[in-house]
C-alpha cells in the first residue's frame, strides 16, 4: 500500500473544491500512500488545534480532509461570501501544516485476537488460498505494524494499510449478513475489525474481546486514523478474561 | 409522565438535530431527516428548536399522553387525529392526559414531526438524542418505538404551561385543542410531490460521460421502494463515467448523490455513511434537504443546477426566516 516510489502528491499543492454549500474538500494526492497520508494527518492536527468560527467538522480520509461548516455562522459575522472567507482560513491552517514537521503519531494500539475456532470461520480458507499453513497465516497477521489511514464505513471501523501480501485474499463471493461484533478479517489487501455487527464480506479469520466502539465513552472510537496497530494472538482463555462486552 | 406507544407505525424514532462532531470516528450524524420542520414543531410549544422530537414516517403511531401536553405536528400531513377529531398542522396543540393520537390517510410529505413541549427524558449519546438505529445508541433505547413503550416526558416547561393555560383555560370541558395561529408557511418548505432539486456540480462530475451528464439535468428521477433514512435509490437513465476506475473513499454527507458502477443514483440522507468510494455527481443544496427529505417513495424528482453563490444565499435565506418564525412565535406564546 504504501509505495516510496511514486509520491508526486506529496509536494504537489493541496487542491480546494466545494461540496455543496456547507463544505469543502481538501485533496492531497489520488493514492493510498504515507507522505500524503502524513499530509492529512497534518491539516488534521492544526484544523483540531485552531478551528476557524463556524466550523462544524472534519473528516479525514485517504488522501483527503473534508471540511463541513455553517455558512449562516459566517454570515452573522459579515462574511457575505463563505466559501471564500473559509478558504482564506484553509490556506492559512495549510500553510502552518505544510511547516510542520508532522512525524507519524506514536500510539500504538495493540489487538489481541483469538484466532480461528469458532470466532474464526474463513482461517482455514485463507491458508488454502494462500498456501500457507494456519500457524503461518498467523504469524504474518500478528508480524508488524499496521496503520489505520482512516476511519469510516461503521462507527470506528478502521482502514488499515500494511496487511502482508502473502495472506491478501479476496473477499467471500456472498458477503454474510450479519459480521459479529469484533470479528477480525481479510479483504483483499486490507485488514480490519468489525465494531459492531453489520453486513460484510471479508473472510473471518479471529475476533478481538476488545470494544473497538464505546458509544458512552467521550473518544468512543478505540482508533484513531494516524494510530498504529499490532494485532497478538490470545488464547481462548485469554481471550474470555480480556473480553470487553457480550457477544 | 410519558407517551403510550399504543401502536408504533411504520417507523418512529426520536430525533434532534443530529449528532455532530464524530464522523471522523465513523459515527453517523442521523437526525431529523426534515430538520427545519422539526425546528419548526420545537418552537410552536416554545422548546429550543434543537430539542428531541418523534420522527414519523408515513403511516403514523397510536399514542395516549398519559399526562397534560402542549404539542405541535410539522412536516408532512399524515392526517393527525386527536380523540376522533381532525388536528391541523403546525399549531400548538393542548390535550389533556387520556387523550389518544393517531394518523389516517398520508396526504401530503412521508415525515411527520411531533414536538412536546419540555420534550422528552432520555438521555444523551454523544451529545445528541437522536436515534443511530444501527449502531443501537441514542434516541429512546437505540431503536424504533415499539407498541408498549412508554417514552418518558420531562413535563411542561413554565413557557409551555403558560401557553397551555391560555389555550385550554377558556375550554374546561374539553379534552384538547390548538391555537389559531401558525407561522407563515411562505418561511419554510412545504411538502411537494415531485419537486425540482437544486445541486450544486460534485466533485467527480467530470468523470461521467457527456449523456450521463445531460440525463442528470434533464431525466426524471423515481425515488424507489428501497429507499430510507440511509439514503434515496433512484431510478431513472443509467449514469456511466468515461472510465470507469476505482476511487478512493473519502467524506460524503446529507445530499451528496453518489453513482455506483450498476449506474443507478443514490442521494444520501440523514443516516448517511460518513465515507464512500463511489463518485459524486451532485451534492443537494441545504435549503433543498427538507423538501428532497418529503419526496415520498415511488415519487419522481429532477435536478437543477445553481451556483455556489446562489446556493449559499438560500442558505441564510432559510435561516432568517426561521428567525423570523421564531420571533413571531416567541412573541405569540409571551403573549398568549
Amino acid at each position: 500500500m504504501e509505495n516510496p516510489q511514486r509520491n508526486p502528491s506529496s509536494t504537489a499543492a493541496a487542491h480546494l473544491a466545494p461540496v455543496g454549500d456547507s463544505g469543502l474538500v481538501v485533496q492531497f494526492g489520488d493514492a493510498i500512500e504515507l507522505p500524503t497520508h502524513l499530509r492529512v494527518q497534518a491539516f488534521s492536527a492544526c484544523l483540531r488545534e485552531h478551528p476557524f468560527p463556524g466550523l462544524i467538522e472534519y473528516v479525514p480520509a485517504f488522501a483527503s480532509v473534508t471540511v463541513y461548516y455553517d455558512p449562516w455562522v459566517l454570515s452573522q459575522a459579515g462574511r457575505y461570501n463563505p466559501y471564500e472567507e473559509v478558504t482564506h482560513f484553509i490556506h492559512d491552517l495549510l500553510r502552518q501544516a505544510e511547516t510542520r514537521k508532522e512525524k507519524l503519531r506514536s500510539k500504538v494500539v495493540e489487538i489481541p485476537v483469538w484466532y480461528g475456532g469458532k470466532f474464526g470461520p474463513d482461517l482455514e480458507f485463507v491458508a488454502d488460498y494462500a498456501q500457507l499453513s494456519v500457524k503461518q497465516v498467523i504469524s504474518l497477521h500478528t508480524r508488524g505494524e499496521y496503520l489505520v489511514y482512516m476511519i469510516g464505513f461503521a462507527p470506528g471501523f478502521p482502514y488499515i494499510g500494511g496487511l502482508n501480501e502473502k495472506i491478501a485474499v479476496p473477499r467471500k463471493d456472498k458477503p454474510r449478513t450479519k459480521v459479529p461484533a469484533g470479528s477480525v478479517g481479510i479483504g483483499g489487501l486490507q485488514t480490519g475489525v468489525y465494531p459492531i455487527q453489520t453486513p460484510g464480506g471479508w473472510q473471518l479469520i479471529g475476533r478481538t474481546p476488545l470494544q473497538l466502539f464505546k458509544p458512552q465513552a467521550a473518544s468512543p472510537s478505540l482508533l484513531q486514523a494516524g494510530d498504529r496497530v499490532r494485532f497478538v494472538a490470545i488464547t481462548e482463555k485469554e481471550f474470555e478474561r480480556r473480553r470487553e462486552y457480550e457477544f | 409522565m410519558s407517551f403510550n406507544i399504543l401502536s408504533p407505525g411504520l417507523l418512529t424514532t426520536v430525533q434532534d438535530l443530529g449528532r455532530h462532531g464524530y464522523q471522523k470516528q465513523g459515527i453517523l450524524v442521523s437526525g431529523a431527516m426534515d430538520a427545519i420542520a422539526l425546528r419548526v414543531a420545537n418552537l410552536l410549544v416554545g422548546n429550543p428548536e434543537d430539542s428531541a422530537g418523534l420522527e414519523i414516517t408515513y403511516l403514523g403511531p397510536r399514542i395516549r399522553f398519559e399526562a397534560d401536553h402542549l404539542i405541535a405536528l410539522t412536516g408532512a400531513d399524515l392526517s393527525p387525529v386527536l380523540n376522533g377529531e381532525r388536528v391541523k398542522m403546525a399549531r400548538p396543540v393542548w390535550v389533556r392526559r387520556g387523550s389518544v393520537l393517531e394518523f389516517s390517510t398520508p396526504r401530503s410529505g412521508i415525515r411527520a414531526y411531533l414536538a412536546v413541549a419540555g420534550s422528552f427524558a432520555i438521555p444523551k449519546v454523544l451529545g445528541s438524542y437522536s436515534t443511530y438505529l444501527r449502531a443501537e445508541i441514542g434516541g429512546f433505547r437505540g431503536r424504533a418505538l415499539k407498541t408498549g413503550d412508554l417514552l418518558p416526558c420531562i413535563g411542561l416547561t413554565p413557557q409551555g404551561h403558560k401557553l397551555w393555560q391560555a389555550l385550554a383555560g377558556a375550554y374546561p370541558a374539553k379534552d384538547w385543542g390548538q391555537a389559531k395561529w401558525t407561522p407563515d408557511p411562505q418561511l419554510y418548505p412545504q411538502p411537494v410531490a415531485s419537486p425540482v432539486i437544486r445541486v450544486l456540480q460534485g466533485p467527480d462530475y467530470e468523470l461521467f460521460t457527456e449523456s450521463s451528464q445531460h440525463d442528470f439535468w434533464h431525466q426524471e428521477f423515481t425515488v424507489t421502494s428501497d429507499s430510507d433514512r440511509m439514503g434515496y435509490r433512484l431510478q431513472g437513465p443509467a449514469l456511466f463515467r468515461d472510465e470507469p476506475r476505482e476511487l478512493l473513499s473519502s467524506a460524503v454527507t446529507f445530499g451528496t448523490i453518489q453513482v455506483p458502477p450498476e449506474g443507478h443514483p443514490i442521494a444520501l440522507l440523514a443516516d448517511h455513511q460518513t465515507t464512500g468510494g463511489y463518485p459524486r455527481i451532485a451534492q443537494v443544496i441545504t435549503a433543498d434537504f427538507s423538501r428532497l427529505a418529503q419526496v415520498p417513495l415511488g415519487q419522481k424528482i429532477r435536478f437543477q443546477r445553481i451556483s455556489l453563490e446562489d446556493a449559499q444565499c438560500l442558505y441564510i435565506k432559510q435561516e432568517q426566516d426561521i428567525q423570523q418564525i421564531k420571533k413571531s412565535l416567541q412573541f405569540k406564546i409571551e403573549n398568549a
